[in-house]
């Protein structure tokens, strides 16, 4: 039961991608293509809520609803993990017109299709795990 | 009234509404908003791999997962119950972008060229779908986030890897978007 308010919370995520057209392929070439401000309105704006979070939780030492300390402590900072990591991120996210959320959110909005792409995400996971081990971060 | 939730959302209502995620995930339990993480997960609870990427316990991380589902129902009730999937309000120019790349009239917010794999060309959907996912999956796994944990949770931290991997998504989507998109959809 704990765990239905992440439900919740990802139903309202899977309306806010797909409603706001962020799952659409045509709307990534766009970006990528400075057709429109569109996604870095999108983007750029979601940022400037986040950290406003970020800084109302630090000024008023603000806790969760269960009353925990919140964390905000950021991921660490691997200079060629975070680089070549993204680059190849960027190249997927073109290709498929599509970042992990959308995939997912494309599901329910049932283009079926999007399941080649999910399939193939799992698979860049998995293949990164074992190759972790070998590769500099 | 209805039209204002139906009709397609500006920049102003879309890009606050994702940003809420920052703080409705951090009140709500205390935890980061990320999306990639739950690929990890996937793997760790249904194929457990021999390696050491995979070996803990998956189970401390439901929540991840249950989020995962919440986004496969979101993505279901916003195409039954607020009208989208129409013609997404494309700018003139991108328009114009995908008419000289040989595409139909966006009618969906996916193309046909790409999502139609039955009867049509297999190639383009193995390119796009298929190699785009793995380089997804991989390289946001490599990169320790995505769009949501980096390029606006970690951001929102102010923590610099975010803003260099967030970067590094724009420098390869540019490349890939400009170079090689072009050519698949000339296939």
């Amino acid at each position: 039961m704990a765990l239905l308010k992440y439900l919740i919370i990802g139903i309202y995520f899977g309306i806010v991608l797909v409603k706001g057209e962020v799952v659409s392929w045509y709307r990534i070439q766009e970006m990528f293509h400075l057709q429109s401000p569109y996604m870095y309105l999108v983007i750029g704006s979601a940022v400037v809520v986040g950290i406003i979070t970020v800084l109302l939780v630090k000024t008023f030492a603000l806790k969760s609803f269960g009353g925990e300390e919140l964390n905000l402590k950021g991921k660490p900072f691997n200079k060629i993990g975070n680089t070549a990591g993204g680059v190849i991120f960027g190249f997927g996210w073109a290709l498929a017109g599509a970042c992990p959320g959308p995939m997912y959110a494309l599901i329910g909005a049932g283009y079926w299709s999007i399941l080649i792409a999910v399939f193939f995400a799992l698979l860049g996971a998995l293949v990164y795990g074992y190759l972790k081990p070998m590769l500099p971060h | 009234m209805l039209e204002a939730i139906t009709g397609p959302w500006p920049w102003y209502v879309t890009g606050p509404l994702l940003g809420l995620m920052v703080p409705i995930l951090m009140f709500a339990g205390n935890k980061h908003f990320g999306v990639s993480t739950s690929l990890q997960h996937i793997c760790a609870a249904t194929i457990k791999p021999k390696t050491k990427y995979f070996q803990y316990d998956w189970k401390k991380q439901a929540w991840s997962l249950v989020f995962v589902a919440g986004t496969i129902i979101g993505g279901i009730l916003a195409v039954t119950l607020f009208g989208a999937d129409s013609s997404p309000a494309l700018s003139e120019g991108g328009r114009g972008l995908f008419a000289s790349w040989g595409m139909e009239d966006p009618a969906q917010l996916q193309p046909a060229e790409i999502f139609a794999i039955t009867g049509g060309n297999v190639v383009r959907p193995l390119l796009s779908l298929g190699l785009g996912g793995f380089l997804v999956g991989f390289g946001a796994r490599y990169a320790g986030g995505c769009t949501s944990g980096h390029a606006i949770m970690g951001t929102s931290l102010l923590n610099p890897g975010s803003y260099v991997a967030t970067i590094s998504f724009l420098v390869g989507g540019f490349a890939v978007s400009n170079l090689i998109v072009p050519l698949i959809m000339s296939l």
